[in-house]
C-alpha cells in the first residue's frame, strides 16, 4: 500500500474556507515557521479511496469475530454513536456557561448512578481517560486518604502475579513499592500468601475478580476482609466486569474504588486503540478525594463542584465525554433486564468454547470459567514445536481475529479466549473448528502452522528488525 | 425469545449449550459467586427500544446551548472539520478495531498511526512521535515523567501554561513525588529573569507553552537557550494550528514537543475525547511513552507496519515502566490525520493564517471600545485578553442571548479567542451588542 | 555450551573477567543468558564515571518481547561503557563473551556469591 505522503503531489488542493474577509497582518519575523511543511497534497477523491484501501486492512468486530482476552470485543452499537455525534454534545465547548450544559452534565449524573448500581458504589468521576489512567487516579487516591490519616507507613501495593501490566506499573507512578502474591493451584489469590504479605506498610490492594484466568475467586470476601483489617483499601479493576453485571457487584465483596473500562464492557468503540474511558466509583468515605469538577445535581440544576480534599486533575476537562454518551446510551438501551442477560451470555459463550476445546488445548485452572478461559499450548508446543505465536498466526487464515497471546504469564505458551455475549453460536462453533483443524495441523504438518499467515495481506513480519533499527515516520526526500 | 438487546442466542440455543455443559440453568454458570452476594434485581429502569433511547438523548442534547458564534478558546478551539474527516473516521474497520496486536490483519491501522506520527514531526519539527495519548495536559504529565530521573527530580513549569495543565502535571507530581515549580509571570509572559534563577542543577526540564494561555507569543528561543547551558531539557507545549505557521519546536530548540490535537479535526466535544501528542528528538527516543509504529518487513520482504519498542512499556515491564500507559487514541489520531490531509500544507496553513488575522481584526476592534484594553502588551496568536468595563459575566451572558459564547471570564478580563469560523460580520456584530450592553 | 574456565559467573547469568589486582572488572552476558533473551534488540546502557554498587542494576537489555535488567557484582566505578552495542546489541547473541557490557574499577568490594565455570554449568543444567 502506498503511504499518503507518496499519493501526495505537489500543487493540489482542496478549498474548504473562504477567502479572508478582513484586512492582511503580517506574522513578525521572528516567529515564523522556517521549515517547510511537509502535509500530503491529495485531491478528495483519492483521500477517500485511501482510507478505504486502509480500512479493507482493518480487522475490526464489525468484519469477524474477534476474542481478544481481556480486551472485551463485543458488537459496537450505531444507535450509540449517532447519539453521541448530536450537535448538542458534539458541539458544545467545554467552558460554556452551567445554565447552557445543563443537558451534558446530567448525562454524568445519570450514568453515575446507573453505573452506581451496577459496581455497587457510592460516587462516580468520569475524568480519567482509560482503565489504566482510571488505576492512575484511584491509587492518587488511595495515598491522599492514607496522608490524610497521617497512616504515612502505607507504600506497598499488593498485586497478585496473574494481574493486568498496568496494575504494578500505575502503583509505581504513585510511588508505591509492588508486592506480589502468588496464586494457588486454582489460578485465585492464595490466601495464605496474602496473610502473610500484609501488614502496617499495606497501601491496598489491587485485584480483577473474575481474574485473568477467568475464575471468580470465591474467596473474594474473605480477601477483602483481610486487607481492610489490616488497614489497606481494595481496589477492584473493571476490566472484566462483563461477565457479572447485573449479577454481582464490586461494591458487595468489599472494594473501595472501581474502574470501569467503558470501552470493553458497555460497548462504546476500540476505535483501533482508543479512545476508551476509565471512570472510577468509590464508596462515600472516599469522595472527598475524587478529582475535580465533579457534578453534583443541586435544586438549581447540576453543578461542578470540588471535593474538600481532591487530588487534583489528571487531565483537562472532564473526561471523555462523548465515550460516555454511548455508553449511558448502551445502559438504558438494555436496562435492568439487559445488563445480566448480557453477562449469563458472556459466560456461557465462553464455556461452550472451552467444552469444545479442552480435550486438544490444555486449560491449566479448569472448572466454570466467567467471560474467558486460558489455553496453554505448552503441551503442543513439546509435542510438535507449534506454539501459541504459531496457533494465533494460522487463525488469522480465517478471517478471525486471535486470542490474546502469552498473557496471562502464570500460563506458559498462553491463548486467552473471550467470545462475548454479542457472538452466535454459529459463530462460536466455526472458531471450534479452526482451532481443533489447527491442533490437528500442529500434529499432521507442522510446517504449514510455522508458516502461517498464507493468505493475509502481508506474512509474518520482522520485529527484531523494526525494534532494532527504529523507522518511525516517513523521511522526505 | 431473547430481549433483543444485542445477543444472538435464543431460549433454545441456550438451552442447548447448558445441556452440552450439563447445566441446567444460567444460574449454574456462577456457582462461584457466593448466594449471598447475588443481585436480585439492579436497581435501574427497565429496558427501552432504541427508538425510546433515542428521544431520551435526544431530549439531553437539546436542554444544551449549541452556540453559533464562539469567540472563546482556552483549551478547546472551534475549527472547521471537512465533511470527509467525519466520513472516513467513521469506517466500522477504524472504529470497531482495537489495538493493532496483530500486524498481519491490522496494516491498515498500523500505517494510519505511521501517518500520524509523521504528520506531527512534520508539525513540529521532531525526528519521533508516539502514537497518541489522552489530551494535552496528560501529554503535560507523561513529559515531566520522561525528563526526570534518579540525578534530577525538578521541574520547572511556566505559569502561563493553561491552568488545567498545571494541575494535571501538579497532579501527575503528587504520585511520582516529581518536584514541580512554578516560573513567575510579568505581563502574561515568562518572567526571564526569575528562570535564570530558578535554573539550579536539579532542573531535569522546563515546560513552556506557546503560545501561552493568554495567547501571547513567548521569548520560545532565548527561554531554550538558557534552558539547554543549564542541561536542562527543554519541553515546549504547542498549538498545532500555530504550529503550522510559526516556528516549530524544534526551531525553537524545544527537546520535546506536546500538544492538545483537538483543533486539528476533534469537535469540542465537552471536553474530550481529544489527542495528545507527543514528539521528541532521536536521543529521547526510546523514553518516549506510549504505542510506537515502526516500518519493518514481512517475511517476503514486503513493507509492512508494526507495534515496536514494546520493551519500553508496562505490559512487559511492568513496575518499572515510567507510564502505565496502555490504550492511546487511535481514533482522534486518524481524525487528525485525514484532516490534516484534507487541508494539506496550503489549508491547514491558511486556517491558521485566518485565525491570526481574525483574532488580530478582532482586537483591533475590540480595543476602540472604551474599557476595553489589551491586558498584556505583545505579539498574539489567536487569543488575547482584554479589560471589560462592566462585570465580565454580565457582558457574557448578554452576549448568550444573542447566541455569542464571548471570551472566557478570567480575574482579569477577558481572554477571546477567534478562528477561520468566525466571520467579519459575526464580530462586527459582536462588537455592536458590546457596544450596546456597555452604554 | 561453551563456559570458558578463565571468567567468573553471577546467579544472574553474567560473566565477569576479574583483573589480577582485583580492581577491575569486565561484565557480559552469558551465552545461556543471550538465548533465553533471545534476539536482542536494545541495550539502554550506563555513563562512564556512574558510580555503582554490588546487586544495583547498571542496564537494561531488551528483547522485542522482554526486558532484564543487569547487575553488578562488584562495588566500583564504571569506567568503560562498550559504546559499539548502541548500534549493534546482536553482537552479545553473536559472541557473548567477546560483547562485553561495561568495566568497572575502583573496585573496593566483590560479592562473595561468584561460581567458577563448574559452577556456573551446573547451575545452567538445573535451569534448563
Amino acid at each position: 500500500m502506498e503511504l499518503i505522503f507518496e499519493r501526495s503531489k505537489p500543487g493540489r488542493y482542496n478549498q474548504m474556507i473562504p477567502d479572508l474577509d478582513v484586512p492582511e497582518v503580517a506574522i513578525p519575523e521572528a516567529f515564523k515557521r522556517e521549515s517547510e511543511l511537509h502535509l500530503p497534497e491529495v485531491s478528495q477523491p483519492d483521500i477517500s479511496r485511501h482510507y478505504t484501501e486502509l480500512a479493507k486492512q482493518a480487522h475490526g468486530v464489525n468484519d469477524g469475530f474477534y476474542p481478544l482476552g481481556s480486551c472485551t470485543m463485543k458488537y459496537n452499537p450505531k444507535i450509540n454513536d449517532e447519539m453521541a455525534a448530536l450537535p448538542g454534545f458534539a458541539n458544545l465547548h467545554p467552558l460554556q456557561p452551567l445554565d447552557t450544559i445543563q443537558g451534558a452534565l446530567e448525562v454524568f449524573t445519570e450514568s453515575e448512578k446507573l453505573l452506581g448500581e451496577i459496581t455497587g458504589m457510592d460516587h462516580m468521576t468520569f475524568q480519567p481517560a482509560a482503565g489504566a489512567h482510571g488505576e492512575f487516579t484511584a491509587l492518587l487516591m488511595f495515598k491522599a486518604y492514607h496522608e490524610s490519616r497521617k497512616d504515612s507507613k502505607r507504600h506497598k501495593i499488593i498485586v497478585p502475579d496473574s494481574a493486568h501490566g498496568t496494575n504494578p506499573a500505575s502503583a509505581s507512578m504513585v510511588g508505591f513499592e509492588i508486592v506480589n502474591v502468588p496464586s494457588d493451584e486454582a489460578g485465585c489469590v492464595d490466601l495464605e500468601a496474602l496473610k502473610a504479605v500484609v501488614g502496617e506498610d499495606t497501601a491496598g490492594l489491587m485485584l480483577t475478580n473474575p481474574n485473568t484466568v477467568g475464575i471468580f475467586d470465591k474467596n473474594i470476601t474473605e480477601i477483602t476482609k483481610i486487607i481492610h483489617d489490616a488497614g489497606g483499601l481494595n481496589y477492584y479493576d473493571g476490566a472484566n466486569l462483563n461477565p457479572i453485571m447485573g449479577v454481582v457487584r464490586p461494591g458487595d465483596m468489599g472494594f473501595d474504588i472501581v474502574h470501569l473500562n467503558i470501552h470493553k464492557t458497555f460497548s462504546t468503540p476500540h476505535g483501533g486503540g482508543g479512545p476508551g474511558c476509565g471512570p472510577i466509583g468509590c464508596k462515600a468515605f472516599l469522595k472527598e478525594f475524587l478529582p475535580k469538577f465533579y457534578p453534583v445535581a443541586t435544586e438549581k440544576g447540576v453543578e461542578f463542584t470540588t471535593p474538600s480534599q481532591t487530588i487534583g486533575s489528571v487531565k483537562g476537562f472532564y473526561g471523555h465525554f462523548l465515550v460516555l454518551v454511548r455508553a449511558l446510551t448502551y445502559i438504558l438501551y438494555l436496562g435492568k433486564e439487559g445488563i445480566p442477560e448480557a453477562a449469563h451470555n458472556a459466560v456461557l459463550n465462553a464455556n461452550y468454547m472451552k467444552h469444545h476445546l479442552e480435550d486438544l488445548y490444555e486449560v491449566p485452572y479448569g472448572g466454570i470459567c466467567m467471560h474467558e478461559f486460558v489455553m496453554s499450548v505448552e503441551k503442543i508446543k513439546k509435542d510438535t514445536g507449534v506454539s501459541a505465536l504459531d496457533v494465533a498466526k494460522s487463525i488469522l487464515e480465517h478471517e478471525m481475529h486471535p486470542p490474546t497471546m502469552y498473557f496471562p504469564m502464570i500460563v506458559p505458551e498462553a491463548l486467552m479466549v473471550e467470545p462475548t455475549e454479542t457472538e452466535s453460536k454459529e459463530t462460536l462453533d466455526e472458531a471450534i473448528k479452526v482451532y481443533r483443524q489447527i491442533y490437528e495441523d500442529a500434529y499432521k504438518q507442522p510446517e504449514k502452522v510455522h508458516a502461517a499467515p498464507a493468505n493475509t495481506p502481508i506474512r509474518r513480519v520482522d520485529e527484531v528488525g523494526a525494534a532494532r533499527n527504529p523507522k518511525i515516520r516517513y523521511e522526505f526526500s | 425469545m431473547g430481549l433483543g438487546k444485542y445477543v444472538p442466542a435464543t431460549s433454545s440455543e441456550q438451552q442447548e449449550m447448558l445441556k452440552t455443559l450439563g447445566l441446567s440453568s444460567l444460574d449454574d454458570l456462577y456457582v462461584d459467586v457466593p448466594q449471598d452476594l447475588k443481585v436480585t434485581e439492579l436497581n435501574i429502569p427497565a429496558k427501552q427500544s432504541e427508538l425510546e433511547v433515542r428521544r431520551h438523548l435526544t431530549e439531553l442534547a437539546d436542554k444544551n446551548t449549541v452556540f453559533s458564534s464562539v469567540f472563546r478558546g482556552a483549551g478547546a478551539y472551534n475549527h472547521y472539520i471537512p465533511s470527509l474527516v467525519k466520513q472516513i473516521a467513521g469506517k466500522e474497520e477504524f472504529m470497531t478495531a482495537y489495538t493493532p496486536y496483530q500486524a498481519e490483519i491490522s496494516q491498515g491501522i498500523l500505517q494510519s498511526i505511521f501517518e500520524f506520527q509523521t504528520m506531527i514531526c512534520e508539525l513540529t519539527g521532531m525526528d519521533a512521535a508516539n502514537a497518541s495519548v489522552y489530551d494535552g495536559a496528560s501529554a503535560a504529565g507523561e513529559a515531566v515523567n520522561m525528563v526526570v530521573g534518579r540525578k534530577k527530580n525538578k521541574v520547572l513549569v511556566a505559569s502561563t501554561l493553561h491552568p488545567m495543565t498545571i494541575e494535571t502535571i501538579k497532579t501527575y507530581a503528587y504520585g511520582s513525588d516529581v518536584e514541580i515549580e512554578l516560573i513567575p509571570e510579568v505581563n502574561g509572559r515568562i518572567d526571564q529573569a526569575a528562570l535564570t534563577t530558578l535554573l539550579t542543577k536539579e532542573v531535569a526540564g522546563v515546560l513552556v507553552q506557546q503560545p501561552n494561555y493568554y495567547g501571547l507569543m513567548e521569548e520560545a528561543t532565548e527561554i531554550g537557550e538558557q534552558v539547554h547551558q543549564n542541561k536542562s531539557q527543554y519541553i515546549l507545549s504547542v498549538n498545532p494550528m500555530a504550529a503550522a505557521l510559526t516556528k516549530t519546536a524544534r526551531e525553537y530548540g524545544a527537546d520535546i514537543a506536546i500538544g492538545e490535537g483537538q483543533p486539528l479535526g476533534l469537535p469540542m466535544s465537552f471536553g474530550g475525547p481529544y489527542l495528545g501528542f507527543m514528539a521528541t528528538t532521536e536521543k529521547n527516543l526510546r523514553s518516549l511513552p506510549g504505542r510506537i509504529v515502526g516500518e519493518t518487513e514481512d517475511v517476503e520482504g514486503n513493507r509492512a507496519y508494526v507495534l515496536t519498542l514494546q520493551a519500553r512499556e508496562q505490559h512487559i515491564r511492568r513496575e518499572k515502566a515510567k507510564s502505565n500507559i496502555c490504550s492511546n487514541q487511535a481514533l482522534c489520531a486518524l481524525t487528525a490525520s485525514i484532516y490534516m490531509t484534507v487541508m494539506g500544507p496550503k489549508g491547514l496553513q491558511d486556517a491558521a493564517y485566518q485565525s491570526y488575522a481574525k483574532a488580530h481584526y478582532l482586537a483591533e476592534q475590540l480595543t476602540e471600545i472604551p474599557g476595553f484594553d489589551r491586558v498584556y502588551p505583545g505579539e498574539f496568536f489567536h487569543e488575547f485578553v482584554t479589560t471589560c468595563p462592566v462585570p465580565a459575566k454580565e457582558l457574557t451572558e448578554q452576549l448568550a442571548k444573542h447566541g455569542i459564547l464571548g471570551g472566557l471570564e478570567l480575574e482579569n478580563g477577558l481572554l477571546w479567542c477567534a478562528t477561520e469560523m468566525n466571520t467579519k460580520e459575526q464580530m462586527d456584530e459582536l462588537i455592536a451588542v458590546i457596544k450596546e450592553v456597555c452604554q | 555450551m561453551a563456559f570458558p574456565k578463565e571468567l567468573k559467573y553471577t546467579a544472574d547469568h553474567e560473566w565477569v573477567k576479574l583483573s589480577e589486582d582485583g580492581k577491575t572488572a569486565t561484565i557480559g552476558l552469558t551465552n545461556y543468558a543471550q538465548e533465553q533473551l533471545g534476539d536482542i534488540v536494545f541495550i539502554d546502557l550506563p555513563e562512564e564515571g556512574d558510580d555503582i554498587e554490588i546487586e544495583d542494576s547498571f542496564a537494561d537489555v531488551e528483547s522485542v518481547k522482554s526486558v532484564s535488567e543487569v547487575y553488578s557484582p562488584v562495588t566500583g566505578e564504571i569506567s568503560k561503557v562498550n559504546e559499539d552495542l548502541d548500534d549493534a546489541p546482536e553482537k552479545v547473541n553473536e559472541a557473548p563473551y567477546e560483547a562485553w557490557i561495561v568495566e568497572i574499577t575502583n573496585i573496593s568490594e566483590i560479592t562473595d556469591e561468584l561460581l567458577d565455570a563448574e559452577g556456573y554449568e551446573k547451575l545452567v543444567e538445573e535451569e534448563a
